[in-house]
């Protein structure tokens, strides 16, 4: 697994976004993170403290949110969102499932500390 | 004083970009990029070593070589008079579009075929656009035909699915039929073709399936 190399692509983009805002620290972080990501959660947290040291997010809190993926079964057409990937319908059994979404990872939101008062969105 | 941003950008959103620019600039020449995944073992290099047999003398081609460790892939394409470039990860699990951004400017415009070998990993390198126009996933009988829906991303990702080391058909449990159906049941678009390395069995097919590819992106870009 690689989320190490997620962090480091997450702190990156933060520290771009923290340099553009004039911000002194971030301190907190949302990002989405779906059961087809690639990546799992805890091991994304993990790596994030292992990582966070001496970077923007030293002292962000890190807050994960799990999204669905949608599975439509072929064959009772049933469907269903869950957080985590399984192969067959929970209705029926089958394995015919057509799947969407799931592959989020995304960087939703981030809370920074900024000397300037609050100037209009950019 | 605090201040929320929101953003909502792939985190992955720099590879993405640089992945962009590689299909960008290797589509504009005409080169069909080719990123190839599968376990370790599965028969990238091998498949690879074929296809310079079949392609040589009519199309040109270039390998770009992932791996953890050592220079053998490149080296095996090399000895094939195709010219390959080989990264060595160090211990990453997969390859970066800006590995390849690295190697690129090295590597001859007047080519036809661009493959990149991925680290052998069949989790890990689906997360990763290296720019390729045709993802191609390999599996091999010995790994078992229920794979697919155990390693969904990159049996959903992909375009075309390589079943490999159909020799050994004949001595493994492994049902053929089972392990299209549970990949097309992930990915219906998947175009599926089953080989062999040591018999030649589908390799005339998937060559000619790769040169349709490069010819209708040359179509395409004329
Ligand atoms: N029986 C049989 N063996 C094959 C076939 N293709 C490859 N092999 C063998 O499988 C082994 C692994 O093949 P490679 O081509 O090195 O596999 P790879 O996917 O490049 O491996 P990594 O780069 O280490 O991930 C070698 O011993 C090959 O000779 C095939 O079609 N049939
Ligand atoms: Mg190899
Ligand atoms: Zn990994
Ligand atoms: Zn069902």
């Amino acid at each position: 697994m690689h989320e190490l190399s997620v962090v480091a692509s997450l702190v990156e983009t933060i520290e771009a976004l923290a340099g553009e805002h004039k911000a002194k620290s971030v301190t907190g972080v949302w990002i989405k993170v779906g059961p087809l990501s690639g990546v799992v959660p805890e091991l994304l947290e993990s790596a994030f403290e292992m990582y966070r040291k001496g970077t923007i997010v030293e002292s962000a809190r890190l807050s994960i949110e799990k999204t669905p993926l949608r599975a439509v079964c072929r064959a009772c057409r049933v469907e269903t969102e869950r957080t985590d990937y399984a192969p067959d319908c929970p209705a029926c059994g089958s394995t015919d499932l057509e799947i969407a979404g799931g592959t989020d990872l995304i960087l939703e939101r981030i809370e920074l500390e900024t000397d300037e008062p609050v100037s209009p969105a950019q | 004083m605090k201040k929320q941003l929101y953003v909502l950008r792939d985190i992955l959103g720099t590879n993405q970009k640089v992945a962009a620019e590689i299909k960008a600039a290797c589509e504009e020449r005409g080169i069909l990029v080719l990123n190839l995944m599968s376990s370790p073992g599965a028969g990238k290099t091998t498949l690879l070593e074929k296809l310079a047999e079949r392609l040589a003398g009519r199309h040109r081609m270039a390998v770009i070589e992932g791996d953890i460790e050592t220079e053998r892939d490149a080296e095996r394409i090399r000895a094939k008079g195709v010219p390959a470039w080989q990264i060595t990860t160090g211990g990453a699990c997969h390859l970066e579009a800006r590995m390849i951004a690295r190697v690129l400017p090295e590597v001859s415009p007047d080519i036809d075929f661009l493959f990149i070998e991925n680290v052998g990993n069949l989790v890990c390198p689906a997360g990763y656009d290296l720019g390729e126009r045709l993802r191609i996933v390999l599996l091999s009988s010995p790994e078992g035909d229920d794979k697919p829906k155990k390693y969904p991303k990159a049996f959903l990702t992909a375009q075309v699915l390589v079943i490999t080391k159909s020799d050994l058909f004949p001595h493994l449990p492994f049902d053929v039929e089972r392990a299209k159906s549970e990949a097309l049941e992930l990915n219906p678009g998947l175009q599926v073709f089953v080989i062999s390395a040591l018999t030649g069995e589908g390799l005339d097919d998937l060559t000619a399936f790769l040169v349709a590819s490069r010819e209708a992106l040359r179509a395409g870009h004329a």
